[in-house]
């Protein structure tokens, strides 16, 4: 066993981690507060890479163009929560997954309106477009690095609004029962206004935080949706804290898993076949743990109070 | 004896006017969605090249082209397929990126009596045992580049190699062409998913951990984009240099190029190819389009001058399977890699040149000819068809 590649894994698994855990913070706000399915979140993403990419354009710089986005992405939540997504809070979520599922489409086609179907490039500034030496001998990209301190530094944030500020304490109410908030005469619709748009904020960083690394281009959030659904799953519908612990397990296990399971594989079978099952399989790991939870605990790992 | 022969002449007017009037119906199977939407747009650009040149006619016939999209999924390419052979009852089908859509919808045409020209993808079922006499293929098996870029390994001293592809039908073939022929050792192996895997920082990790002379990949279309975005990141290039397949085109060349430089691939083609046929194409692609044509394209323009071909041996008249067929294998015509001379199994058996990616004169990045790497190779498949 290399000790020093499982190092430089788990870093990697940490920065996918750090990039789902944005994203279900988003989702699992909006499912646990709202009771509202969004799969429209991939799309927030997305749009989050292209604005990235077209503000760094116009400043020439990545760092203001990734300012730029998170108040443009905050916008647009609250727009399409205001335009599209309040007639349907009453609705079943079948209803709302066919609605969200069009805001899919709509937002694809935009896209490919505005800005073609090629995709785009975020450029990175020279001081993030190198690597450091943080385990000795391995050389690791800044930019990944830079990933992980700013997930981190989100979710320190997170972890201050919500349980600190008078908005984290309603955030917390309407996870645990809705109607009493209501009743105590809270207003509600101001306040899911709000927390789309900081689920559409969040996303729309990790999406421009995964534009220098994958390239911007439509339909970028539709693989990672499933995986940040796992996540939110796993983690208890509704509670930030099993969204970070559960989006940092499903990192880990995803590029572990891909990256060992080869080797593993080989010493019972061929090594043609160990490489052609072993990325199946790695994929499916993720799902196992998913399945395992469902069947101990169906809540997931952390549901917020008040839900069991 | 005057009634018979008017009645001959009244029956060979009519049956003759039938010929001229039906016009030749072309189907074209690509990617015109999703991130490949580009290359599928490409290979457009190329037959439409083709069929201008053409002035649209084939052998005195007007010519009717339908392109569908397959949205880079097998099903769906299997059900475009089938539309154009049953509903919209066409001669021909071509294009074809993926191996794995061609092999979807491949039974679906050369059962039916259509003749399917492929434009792309070559998997190596198609070319072995389940090969069929109404399959031509105007662009080569899986597994040639990797077998010439093995003898390129085995020519620069390369000892230990790492080898990276996707987990799908081509990328099975190219890894197996590969190995085929490079003699050093094979030191690690990874089939990432396909097309979902984007991200390949564990597998740059593993590269760096196992210390290769050289690292092979194949990454087509959106993927290569993305891999050598990344491969530069990560910083290996200087103790790992990267021999690749299909990863770098003309198409991603505009984006990539300045990473991309110098980096050497092998391919039947590249744009300064010294042919006459070539040169007619290039040419008038940049006319046309104001920049280089990818390989994508230059196989599409040859398979609608494969047709043209054929249809003019037999004077327009395509009703007769056998003759078109045999039209079809003569292949005579100038394809933009020279005369192309079909192996049992209709595959081109061709030169591969090593190539590498250079700035033009006028600033442009392009990919050049280095040299020869392998003369008149046919597939290692050819011997498992029984045609």
């Amino acid at each position: 066993m290399n000790w020093l590649l499982l190092l430089e894994q788990v870093l990697n698994g940490f920065q996918l981690g750090m990039l789902l855990f944005l994203l279900a913070a988003g989702l699992t706000l909006v499912f646990g507060i709202m009771d509202f399915v969004n799969l429209a979140h991939g799309s927030l993403y997305m749009m989050g890479a292209f604005f990235c990419a077209t503000f760094s354009e116009w400043t020439n710089s990545f760092l203001f163009g990734a300012l730029l986005t998170i108040p443009a992405t905050f916008i647009l939540g609250v727009v399409v929560e205001m335009v599209a997504l309040r007639r349907l809070y009453s609705r079943n979520h079948l209803d709302q997954v066919l609605a969200t599922f069009g805001l899919i489409l709509f937002f694809n086609e935009l896209v490919r309106l505005i800005w073609g179907p090629v995709g785009l490039d975020i450029a990175l500034p020279d001081f993030l477009n190198s690597s450091v030496e943080i385990i000795p001998g391995v050389p690791y990209p800044t930019y990944r690095l830079a990933i992980i301190v700013l997930g981190l530094a989100v979710a320190l944030l997170l972890y201050w609004i919500i349980s600190k500020t008078r908005l984290g304490m309603l955030i917390r109410a309407g996870a645990s029962n809705r109607e009493m908030m209501g009743a105590l005469g809270i207003n509600v619709q101001l306040l899911f206004t709000l927390v789309f748009g900081l689920g559409a904020t969040l996303a729309g960083i990790a999406g421009l935080m995964a534009g220098p690394i994958l390239s911007v281009e439509i339909g970028m959030g539709r693989s990672i949706i499933i995986l940040t659904f796992v996540v939110i799953v796993i983690g208890g519908i509704g509670s930030i804290k099993g969204a970070f612990i559960a989006a940092i397990l499903v990192g880990i296990i995803d590029t572990v898993g891909r990256s060992f399971l080869p080797d593993i594989l080989k010493l019972m079978v061929s090594s043609d076949a160990a490489s052609t099952a072993a990325p199946a399989i790695s994929s499916m790991l993720i799902y196992f743990m998913m399945a395992l939870v469902l069947a101990i605990r169906p809540q997931g790992l952390f549901p917020p109070k008040g839900v069991a | 004896m005057f009634k018979k022969l008017a009645l001959a002449s009244v029956i060979a007017l009519a049956t003759s006017s039938v010929f001229a009037g039906e016009p030749i119906k072309i189907g074209f199977v690509t990617t015109l969605s999703t991130g490949a939407g580009v290359i599928g747009q490409d290979m457009r650009d190329g037959a439409e090249l083709a069929l201008d040149q053409l002035d649209r006619k084939m052998g005195g016939s007007d010519v009717t082209i339908i392109y569908e999209d397959d949205g880079f999924k097998p099903e769906i390419g299997k059900q475009k397929t089938d539309k154009l052979v049953k509903k919209d009852k066409v001669d021909f089908v071509s294009g074809y990126i993926w191996s794995h859509v061609l092999m979807a919808s491949y039974k679906k045409v050369v059962d039916n009596d259509v003749f399917l020209i492929g434009s792309n993808a070559g998997p190596s079922t198609i070319a072995g045992k389940r090969c069929h006499e109404n399959f031509f293929s105007t662009s080569w098996q899986n597994d040639q580049n990797a077998m010439a870029m093995g003898e390129v390994l085995n020519q620069r001293g390369i000892k230990r190699l790492y080898i990276m592809a996707p987990n799908y039908a081509a990328g099975k073939n190219m890894v197996a062409g590969v190995k085929r022929t490079f003699k050093g050792e094979v030191v690690g192996q990874d089939m990432t998913k396909f097309p979902a895997q984007l991200d390949f920082s564990a597998e740059l990790a593993k590269v760096r951990a196992a210390k290769p002379d050289a690292l092979w990949v194949f990454y087509p279309g959106k993927h290569g984009v993305q891999f050598l975005k990344q491969y530069s990141q990560s910083k290996l290039a200087k103790d790992v240099p990267l021999y690749n397949i299909f990863t770098i085109d003309n198409l991603s060349l505009p984006r990539v190029g300045e990473w991309a430089e110098g980096s050497l691939m092998t391919q039947f083609w590249a744009p300064n190819l010294d042919t006459p046929a070539n040169k007619r194409f290039v040419d008038g692609f940049k006319e046309k389009y104001d920049r280089y044509p990818s390989f994508y394209a230059a196989q599409s323009y040859d398979s609608m001058m494969l047709i043209d071909s054929a249809v003019r041996k037999v004077d327009g008249d395509i009703s007769d399977k056998d003759a078109v067929r045999a039209a079809l294998t003569e292949a005579d015509f100038e394809s933009v890699r020279g005369k192309i001379n079909y192996g049992n199994n209709h595959f081109p058996i061709q030169d591969f040149y090593l190539t590498k990616v250079i700035k033009d004169s006028d600033g442009v990045y392009t990919t050049e000819i280095v040299n020869k790497v392998l003369s008149n190779h046919q597939d290692p498949y050819a011997s498992k068809c029984k045609i």
